[in-house]
């Protein structure tokens, strides 16, 4: 891709963030030496937290102290991560249990709805459209008061099902939007063949649509999964402790006096440490997935 | 024949799309006209009463002590956030955008913030922002201390109001600056080298093409910057509740609105202060989705 495209065109073809392509190698000229000393200090800015979770956590309880916060530790040592995985072990379960098959429903709602709103578009879908991502935006305490009465009127005991109704509820339109702006890049022939061949809409779906989604699912069920996993709101109103999802026991454990603030930090990495994995070996799925919330620039 | 399979081809589309419609027709606009009517009634208690109150929550919103302060957070908030995030956003795509050696590195480092929970961010800046002083000195301050630059040791965000709310900017600046970052360098990315050349040729200095060249080019990437992050500073939370827990001088409308909802049961109170909040981000959304839309059915 040599020629840039306009942006509205490059949304449209579904261009995966073209950032991972660097034109030419590295230069070691003087601008680029005081650029690298300017983004390295910004590297040490943004890796102090993570550094900060993981030379608390892995010190013994006896070398921990707020004064020596910033001394390492002498050796590595799992007594934080152990007590922090003994009070948000049955936690980390509840995410796991709310977040893939949340992200799973609400993918594949997400397929159809992209499917029919860039292949199958009639009067009127373009406003469904548009509809739909307002609700992408929307403060949730704008139907918190509702969703909470609901939940409880149709999913009653605070458990994970009413949470993964809201998430696969309040994900639709961000995944008819990834989808819709994935199927857009399948060109209109290639249906428009299928349809003379005698395909309907659910041959072209199931034959030609979906077998060609597959990194489309994986930008979705990747965002999803990771915007599910991090979320606080929902989850704090719709479940009791016992289906707490790890944000929520999190905030509990750093808001209690009794938890020491090193297995705070400890834990603070163990529920960080999921998405951030899903991250580092997937991280060119998870930034279309962000661009996509901006609905391309 | 055309008609009959055009009409088919229709109906099955929009049978499929059906559910979607109803789920989101429910839970997004059904549930907006449901605060609507909450926060026009005076629901206050477990017991829901729905007597017709007119706009008097809102109106009492308006010369509530706490709720001015929470507007006067938003705005103090908005503008530290969205000018730290833009502001480093733009500068550290600028230096990637120059073919730095290790750029995937970099970009790698400024991007994984946004995999972490508000929550994980909030608890770990509780630590590095910590106001402890004397023997409790600690995170930053003690940083500070060990590199003997005093003059920085700081209360964070346990200053004075309005500053402390501030300080809270700065995690979330680190959690976004990525994002903005990420948009900017795509900008930056569909520049053609050979309009910068052309510049150059005709003599402007590197500063120039910047300020001449690519920062107008840049306008559309900052635009969808200031609006995510307008928005999500309008909503911010999480961040909060995992920084301070619930302290008062921190307030902002989204805390005020789920503790007076859910821990002293004012819902109609609560109701008037989501639509508040979704009448701010609706002003700042909806020509943005508008104008998206038409650009697109223009191509």
């Amino acid at each position: 891709m040599t020629v840039p495209l306009p942006p509205a065109v490059a949304r449209r073809r579904f261009l995966p963030l073209r950032l991972p392509t660097a034109r030419r190698r590295g230069r070691w000229t003087l601008g680029n030496m005081v650029a690298l000393v300017i983004l390295s200090a910004f590297t040490v800015f943004f890796l102090l937290p993570v550094a900060l979770m993981l030379n608390t956590g892995l010190k013994p309880f006896a070398d921990v102290s707020l004064a020596r916060m910033w001394e390492l530790p002498s050796g590595i040592y799992l007594d934080n991560f152990q007590a922090a995985l003994a009070a948000l072990g049955p936690n980390l379960g509840n995410s796991i249990a709310l977040a893939i098959p949340a992200a799973a429903i609400s993918s594949m709602l997400g397929s159809m709805n992209g499917y029919i709103l860039s292949k199958w578009r009639f009067r009127g879908s373009d406003a469904i459209f548009t509809a739909f991502l307002f609700g992408m935006f929307i403060p949730y305490q704008s139907i918190l008061i509702p969703l909470v009465s609901f939940i409880n009127l149709v999913l009653p005991g605070g458990g994970l099902p009413g949470l993964i109704l809201a998430h696969v509820v309040y994900g639709i339109p961000v995944t008819t939007l990834i989808f819709r702006n994935y199927y857009a890049t399948l060109p209109n022939e290639v249906v428009e063949s299928a349809r003379i061949d005698g395909a309907g809409f659910f041959g072209i779906f199931r034959h030609i649509a979906l077998p060609l989604s597959i990194p489309g699912f994986a930008v979705v069920l990747i965002w999803q999964f990771t915007n599910i996993w991090n979320e606080f709101l929902f989850a704090i109103v719709l479940t009791r402790p016992g289906s707490w999802p790890v944000t929520v026991a999190l905030n509990n454990l750093a808001g209690s006096q009794i938890v020491e603030w090193n297995v705070q930090m400890a834990g603070a990495l163990l529920a960080a440490l999921p998405t951030l994995l899903v991250y580092i070996i997937l991280g060119r799925f998870f930034l279309r997935g962000l661009m996509a919330g901006a609905l391309k620039g | 024949m055309t008609l009959v399979r055009g009409l088919r081809r229709h109906w099955v589309a929009l049978a499929m799309l059906s559910p979607s419609i109803i789920l989101v027709g429910i839970f997004v606009y059904g549930f907006i006209g449901w605060s609507l009517r909450v926060s026009v009634s005076e629901w206050q208690g477990l017991r829901p009463d729905f007597t017709f109150a007119g706009l008097d929550n809102f109106v009492a919103l308006l010369s509530d002590r706490r709720f001015q302060i929470d507007m006067r957070n938003t705005v103090v908030f908005t503008t530290f956030f969205v000018v730290g995030a833009v502001g480093l956003g733009l500068l550290l795509a600028i230096l990637i955008d120059r073919r730095v050696p290790g750029e995937t590195f970099f970009r790698n480092v400024f991007l994984f913030p946004l995999a972490i929970s508000l929550i994980v961010t909030g608890v770990a800046w509780r630590w590095l922002m910590n106001p402890g002083s004397g023997e409790r000195l600690t995170g930053l301050n003690l940083l500070f201390d060990i590199f003997g630059l005093n003059a920085l040791i700081s209360a964070w965000h346990t200053s004075d109001p309005p500053w402390g709310i501030a300080f809270v900017a700065l995690p979330a600046v680190w959690q976004m600056s990525g994002f903005t970052m990420a948009l900017f360098l795509g900008g930056l990315r569909a520049i053609p080298d050979e309009l910068k050349e052309a510049a150059r040729v005709d003599g402007a200095g590197e500063f120039q093409v910047y300020r001449r060249i690519i920062i107008p080019l840049l306008r559309p990437a900052l635009l969808s910057a200031l609006i995510i992050l307008g928005h999500l500073s309008l909503k911010v939370f999480d961040l909060i509740v995992a920084l301070s827990g619930k302290d008062l001088r921190l307030d902002v409308p989204a805390i005020y609105m789920w503790t007076t909802t859910f821990d002293a049961h004012n819902y109609a109170r609560g109701a008037s202060i989501g639509i508040y909040l979704l009448l701010s981000v609706a002003i700042l959304v909806v020509p943005y989705l508008l104008w998206s839309l038409r650009r697109e059915t223009e191509l």
